[in-house]
């Protein structure tokens, strides 16, 4: 119950303060009567549908691409040691902020960046061509933006839930009929693994469809994608503009369900279309083709983020830097030694709301989880989307209003308050991380040691958590990454008093300066990365004298 | 009548009911000696723009010595648009908070200030006039300190510093003998060059300003700008900026279907050889990328010789700043020759003062003439001459217009 008034109540609050100015009401601009104003000069506002359709269409497909290439990985390589090693290498790419991997992308593919330069001595390129990338008119850069961060966010919860399903038997089965192993791990495994991750996949569209930061960066910007338009509305110095951004607001809401619906469209129709290959046969063999397409695209993937580190890393540390130079005629730590100095209150504050929020997340999705054992009572889809609310809902929908809530509160708890806030999109993304895992755990270990007197207490302190413990660092490591990430509600909650390296890096990124942008990118990088890379180390060591817990 | 009077008699039951304070008082300006005390260990947040290291680093300069000399602490909230300081506001006064805001100074100028002055959400009465260094100011040369887009400032703003327009160019890749002296010849270049200009997408400031400038060089009659937009022969006056841009956006950079993001932005594809002509609202920023190891030190800039933009920025205190005393300390010393001496040095920031040489004393006279400007930032004389910044009214327009033509995607 106290989790879900946590999670509901600020964004009822929240959603209220966008629908009123977006049916006229905001007393403070002059707006007191009930109108459907707002919505009129939002239908009249050119160029809305195709920005509608593009938010639309670029979140499907970057959803699509990364969980279809996150399928085809697993499907192909799952049991295998490529597949360890690959993990390995691929979940530091979780830690990226996705600003910061976009940042990497637009210095590697654009017509001044990286990978041109390469180039350019073989074919004589002096300036760069004239062409339009990033900023692509239908989406292409920021589709690739999305799909180098939500593939390894899929790819980890996969993994995270691949140990509950029996996949040795499962392989013996298919090879023993003769199916290829693509197609083995899709009829057997596929449908309960994936009802384990469905609402990772959720929230990929619902950030998909509703991102701001990777669309500024790498979208298409004439017109840009729905959410960028709202955010530049509500930052318009014309404040009655507010009124269309509140509508505007309540738009991108339908967006993101229509997203969600076509979504849903789509598994039924794999769901029929898995069956009927199912009923007719199709082994589908020969599948050493489309693992090596996998593989190949997993290693772009891989790679492109690497790269994008390295050149902000590089440009974070370069003097003068000309087209087409491949490196800086001159290196200089001046980037980091005038932002070093500036740097610690806003660390603090990224941790103490990442840690606190991350947290409290954790024990009370414990709390959830463990009464929902006890009583066998399961919340139901209606109490999960309740939980996933705060995912699906577009943050740009209810922060304003949230803001205007917290100022009229008169409250000076700040930092509480920012917690709280981060505690909204944290929980559901550490409940995504964790109900599962924790739900497919055998509970006949559990009826066992309670057989054996244990009281509840001590059977979840000493079986459940240390059976659970990889989830639940990952879960903590997702959280504290959520938290570092959040900008939104940092700066409409925080005030601009509480800054966090997030909040200080988009504000100095609006000044375009690829040298602080290096610094704070990879700043913005590190804290999540060692968080990241604690929930990997941390059960190695812990396990080290327990070979069957190893993953 | 009957609605008026319901009205009235309401909002005095409001206002009696909830024991409103009578209006809030601003501090008594004829006394600074108890400003100064009242100041002394205040806060002042002074949301500024945050995406200039250098700027930063000069607020934090502020920061010192406002501390050191009055025990004021100030603290930058890095803002990525001004319009956030005044939706802070907005907010504010929305919730009924009337005192103790979160924000207690705001570096403004133009539509913000329009649009804060027109909600009443600033200090009243007018104060910059009252401050004890006033008496430098230019009021007498700079018409903007007076006058922001055309809007009377009455005193409710400070000014800090002067702007105007100037391009750059690389002299290593462009020959000067080429380079435009007109917004007309600027488009003939661009399409002798095509992809090597462009300016970034308004709302940004910079862009919005270049509209501006084209719109003054070719509107029929340009005292039509120093009055608000005339909605009826609006669509006809702004016909030749559009044929204008039209024109020029086939030969732009990326064709104008993408435009540089800002300034900074643009500075950026100068070095990467992207651009060949940028530009700024600020004299001396070629020299500050020189130095910072930004730009080549063969960039060079130049103006029209018919004119350019000109403006003035300004600092605006809200009506429920909760420090209002620290606050007009530190508009003040923002003002002071010392401040703007240091503001003025592209070693730290480089931008024009707005005091005026013949009010300073002799010694603050000397140390401005002695200022080293850098090799790439013309000298106040070469700048050439001001056009004034048209009514505000013209920005909201155009930008409005410019949006609906180019960023719909029909």
């Amino acid at each position: 119950m106290l989790t879900l008034g946590l999670l509901l109540l600020p964004i009822a609050f929240g959603l209220l303060g966008t629908l009123l100015p977006a049916f006229g009401y905001l007393p403070a601009l002059g707006g007191v009567g009930l109108s459907l104003e707002p919505f009129r000069a939002l239908v009249a506002t050119p160029g809305l549908v195709p920005a509608a359709v593009l938010s639309l269409v670029t979140g499907l497909v970057a959803t699509i691409l990364s969980l279809g290439i996150t399928l085809l990985f697993v499907a192909g390589f799952a049991g295998t040691p490529v597949l360890a090693r690959i993990q390995h290498i691929i979940s530091p790419l979780l830690a990226v902020p996705h600003a910061a991997a976009a940042f990497g992308l637009a210095f590697l593919i654009a017509p001044s960046g990286f990978l041109i330069r390469l180039v350019a001595p073989l074919f004589g390129i002096e300036r760069p061509p004239d062409v339009l990338i990033p900023h692509d008119p239908w989406g292409l850069a920021m589709i690739a933006g999305l799909v180098i961060k939500e593939t390894p966010f899929l790819f980890l919860v996969t993994l995270a839930a691949l140990p509950q399903v029996d996949l040795t038997a499962a392989r013996r089965l298919a090879a023993s009929f003769c199916y290829g192993r693509i197609a083995g791990f899709v009829y057997l495994l596929w449908p309960a693994l994936y009802r384990q991750i469905r609402f990772a996949v959720y929230a990929v569209i619902a950030y998909s469809s509703s991102v701001v930061d990777v669309a500024v960066i790498l979208g298409p910007n004439l017109p840009g994608t729905l959410a960028t338009r709202l955010v530049q509305w509500m930052n318009d110095p014309d404040l009655s503009v507010r009124f269309l951004a509140s509508a505007g607001a309540v738009l991108q809401l339908g967006v993101t369900l229509t997203a969600l619906l076509a979504w849903f469209g789509l598994e039924r129709l794999s769901t029929i279309l898995l069956r009927s290959f199912g009923d007719r046969g199709y082994r589908f063999v020969h599948d050493l083709t489309v693992r090596r397409l996998a593989m190949i695209a997993v290693t772009i993937i891989g790679a492109s983020v690497f790269a994008g580190l390295f050149l902000l890393g590089l440009w974070s540390l370069a003097g003068l830097w000309l087209f087409p130079d491949l490196l800086p005629r001159d290196f200089t730590v001046r980037s980091w030694m005038t932002t070093l100095p500036r740097i610690g209150d806003p660390l603090v504050t990224t941790l103490i709301a990442g840690l606190a929020s991350t947290l409290i997340a954790v024990v009370l999705t414990v709390g959830c989880l463990e009464r929902e054992i006890q009583t066998g009572r399961r919340g139901g889809d209606r109490s999960l989307l309740l939980l996933y609310l705060p995912l699906i809902v577009p943050q740009i929908a209810f922060v304003f209003g949230l803001q205007l809530l917290f100022v009229g509160s008169g409250s000076d708890q700040r930092l509480t308050a920012l917690i709280l806030v981060h505690l909204v999109f944290v929980l559901p993304y550490v409940f995504l991380s964790l109900a599962d895992p924790w739900r497919a755990l055998d509970r006949r270990y559990e009826i066992i040691a309670t057989a054996l007197g244990r009281s509840r207490l001590s059977v979840l302190l000493s079986i459940r958590l240390p059976m659970l413990i990889r989830p639940i660092l990952t879960a903590l490591a997702v959280g504290f990454a959520v938290s570092v990430g959040q900008y939104l509600p940092t700066v409409l909650i925080g005030e601009g008093r509480l800054t966090t390296i997030t909040t200080e890096a988009v504000a100095l990124a609006s000044g375009n300066n690829r040298r602080v942008i290096g610094v704070y990118a990879l700043l913005q990088t590190i804290l999540p990365f060692l968080a990241f890379a604690l929930a990997a180390l941390l059960p190695v060591l812990l396990h080290r004298n327990r070979r069957e817990m190893r993953v | 009548m009957m609605r008026l009077m319901t009205g009235i008699f309401a909002a005095g039951f409001i206002a009696a009911a909830s024991g409103l304070p009578a209006l809030a008082s601003g501090p008594d300006l004829s006394d600074w000696a108890a400003i100064e005390k009242s100041a002394s260990g205040q806060t002042v947040y002074f949301n500024a723009w945050g995406g200039s290291e250098n700027i930063n680093a000069y607020l934090e300069w502020v920061g010192a010595e406002m501390q050191s000399r009055y025990g004021v602490t100030v603290i930058q909230v890095k803002l990525d648009d001004t319009a956030s300081a005044v939706a802070k506001v907005i907010a504010e006064k929305a919730a009924g908070k009337d005192a103790g805001g979160s924000v207690d100074l705001i570096w403004i100028n133009g539509e913000n200030f329009v649009s804060m002055k027109q909600q009443e959400l600033l200090l009243t009465p007018g104060w910059a006039t009252s401050l004890p260094n006033w008496v430098y100011v230019d009021v007498e040369n700079q018409p903007t300190i007076l006058t922001d887009f055309t809007e009377p400032t009455e005193g409710l703003e400070s000014p800090w510093g002067g702007a105007k327009m100037v391009f750059f160019y690389d002299s290593a890749r462009t020959d000067a003998s080429t380079l435009p002296d007109s917004a007309s010849q600027l488009l003939d270049w661009a399409k002798k060059n095509p992809g090597r200009f462009s300016y970034p997408a308004p709302p940004d400031f910079i862009g919005s300003s270049f509209l501006k400038q084209v719109l003054s060089e070719v509107i029929d009659d340009p005292g039509k700008l120093a009055e608000p937009v005339n909605e009826a022969s609006f669509e006809r006056d702004v016909e030749p900026l559009f044929a204008y841009l039209d024109q020029l956006h086939d030969a732009a950079w990326r064709s104008g279907k993408a435009f540089p993001q800002n300034y900074p932005d643009m500075k950026q594809k100068l070095a990467d050889g992207e651009l060949d002509i940028i530009f700024a609202f600020n004299p001396s920023e070629a020299s500050a990328g020189i130095k910072a190891g930004e730009l080549p030190d063969t960039v060079r800039s130049f103006t029209f010789s018919g004119g350019t933009l000109g403006n003035t920025h300004f600092v605006a205190i809200p009506y429920n700043a909760n420090a209002k005393e620290g606050a007009l300390l530190t508009a003040n010393f923002l003002i002071s020759p010392e401040a703007q001496l240091r503001k003025q040095d592209p070693t730290y920031w480089g931008d024009p003062t707005v005091l005026s040489m013949a009010k300073l004393p002799d010694a603050d006279r000397s140390a401005f003439a002695a200022l080293d400007l850098g090799v790439a930032t013309l000298s106040p004389e070469k700048l050439g001459p001001v056009i004034a910044e048209p009514h505000a009214s013209w920005m909201e327009r155009i930008e409005v217009e410019w949006r609906r033509r180019y960023a719909s995607g029909n």
